[in-house]
């Protein structure tokens, strides 16, 4: 098969239209009014698939700080943090990263896949053993790969089939690296991180927790799962991102490891590409004061997710198994999921759609993303639009 | 094939058999992507299982080199004689 049947294979398999029709992958945002509002295909719309969960992308300090920084250093960096690209304001916001998290090293990357590529494919080799949760999202997988290092999963948030698995490793385990998430992306719910642990503790390995999802959203003061199950002493790697609470772009690791310094030296995605922007890392550093200084926005974001979440499990929706505020909603074949999808960006509401085999058991899925933005005004209209399929249901989903 | 190796097939036929899309009778020759029409769920399902039936650590590198039933069988064969080494 020659190079482009390919592509045109995979198009056919997977239903990718060229048309210029809305398409939930492929749905452009033409303008914004707010963090959770703005204008697609002509229309104004409720936005509930952003993962701005602290709807800081408006915030006037960010925007504020941003605007200084173009102005004072540019629009960007044009070079890698090992050789132009490495600016005060970058080796600033990994000092604040480590003081908010009460760890020594800090490393930025100019993406959160990036961070996760980095990160894991600097940390293991071949020979060595990746165990990862089975739903770690594809930049997890990625860096696994990218690693060369073997590569095991173990049953989605079960500590005994976690301990199964090491037990096989044998002497191995002790030089085994643990991958789990914060909260799933695709489901929503929390790691069962205080079990894991446990196990991994058992057997001497390291555990590298992503915290993409759940930064600024969980514990105390925003740092996360490992945070709010009391366990962060024994984590070795906390990986996150700067694109959902933060509200900006970019990635990066904590470690109470020392050696986390050296893989500046050894990360190609560190060193092969351009470093983050003036105006992202000055946004980022002023996101990342104000999870420290306004807890009342996460508190904001667990009522909005709590109502949304309720509110839609007694329409009977078949949903994540927990609160969260990434809500994921199981829907039928992917005809009916795409139908779906369309009447309720009909009803002027924007969810994601997810398609298998990108969703963990072949089901398709409508996922929103809760902000601490979202008024109750929106949420209602987000409600009244899937109350629209209420009486559709099929009855064994109905709880 | 040994004998050996004729048990570790059927066994992972067997198994496979759950995952027929039309319960249809599977044979060593099948191709797991275009016969059976695994697709990268399925495949990480499988891995968890057969690792569980085999009491054996099967890392997913093995896969760019599995293409039918019969190469599937062959790369456990060959883990588990690592293994017993």
């Amino acid at each position: 098969m020659k190079l482009l049947d390919r592509l045109r294979a995979f198009s056919q398999k997977h239903a990718i239209e060229n048309s210029e029709s809305l398409s939930p992958l492929g749905a452009v945002i033409e303008d914004l009014y707010s963090a959770t509002e703005g204008s697609i295909n002509g229309r104004r719309t409720i936005l509930v698939g952003t993962n701005n969960y602290l709807g800081l992308s408006f915030d006037n300090e960010c925007i504020n700080a941003s605007h200084q920084a173009t102005r004072n250093f540019g629009t960007g960096t044009t070079g890698s943090r090992l050789a132009n690209g490495s600016y005060s304001s970058h080796q600033a916001l990994e000092q604040e990263l480590g003081e908010f998290f009460g760890l020594p090293q800090a490393i930025v990357f100019s993406t959160g896949y990036m961070a996760n590529l980095g990160i894991i494919s600097s940390l293991v080799s071949p020979g060595d053993t990746i165990v990862l949760d089975e739903h770690c999202h594809a930049s997890i997988y990625d860096g696994c790969k990218l690693s060369g290092a073997n590569i095991i999963h173990f049953r989605h948030n079960q500590a005994q089939d976690l301990e199964k698995r090491l037990r096989r490793l044998g002497e191995q385990a002790q030089h085994a690296l643990i991958i789990v998430e914060g909260i799933y992306s695709m489901l929503g719910d929390r790691a069962a991180l205080q079990e894991l642990v446990a196990v991994k503790q058992k057997y001497d390995a390291l555990m590298l927790i992503d915290e993409a999802h759940s930064l600024g959203v969980l514990g105390e003061t925003g740092r996360g799962l490992a945070q709010e199950a009391g366990v962060e002493e024994h984590i070795d790697f906390i990986t996150g991102t700067f694109s959902k609470s933060l509200a900006g772009i970019g990635g990066f690791c904590v470690s109470r490891h020392p050696e986390l310094n050296i893989i500046r030296y050894a990360s190609r995605p560190y060193i092969f590409t351009a470093s983050p922007s003036p105006a992202t890392i000055a946004s980022t550093r002023a996101a990342l004061s104000i999870i420290q200084n306004r807890p009342n926005l996460r508190h904001q974001l667990w009522e909005n997710a709590t109502t949304l979440y309720n509110g839609l499990q007694s329409m009977g929706y078949e949903l994540g198994p927990e609160i969260s505020p990434v809500i994921a909603i199981q829907v039928g074949p992917r005809e009916e999921a795409l139908s779906m999808w369309q009447k309720i960006f009909d009803r002027g509401v924007y969810v994601n759609l997810v398609l298998p085999p990108a969703t963990p058991d072949s089901n398709c899925l409508l996922r929103c993303s809760v902000s601490a933005a979202h008024t109750r005004a929106q949420l209602d209209v987000v409600l009244d639009a899937f109350a629209y399929f209420q009486d559709k249901l099929p009855q064994q989903q109905l709880a | 094939m040994t004998q050996d190796s004729d048990v570790l097939l059927s066994q992972v036929i067997d198994i496979l058999s759950d995952f027929s899309p039309d319960n249809t009778p599977i044979t060593k020759t099948h191709h797991l992507m275009n016969d059976l029409e695994l697709d990268s769920v399925k495949v990480m399902e499988l891995m968890m299982i057969l690792e569980d039936h085999f009491d054996l650590s099967i890392p997913l590198n093995i896969l760019p080199n599995v293409n039918t039933v019969a190469d599937l069988a062959n790369e456990i064969a060959n883990l588990e004689q690592q293994a017993a080494q």
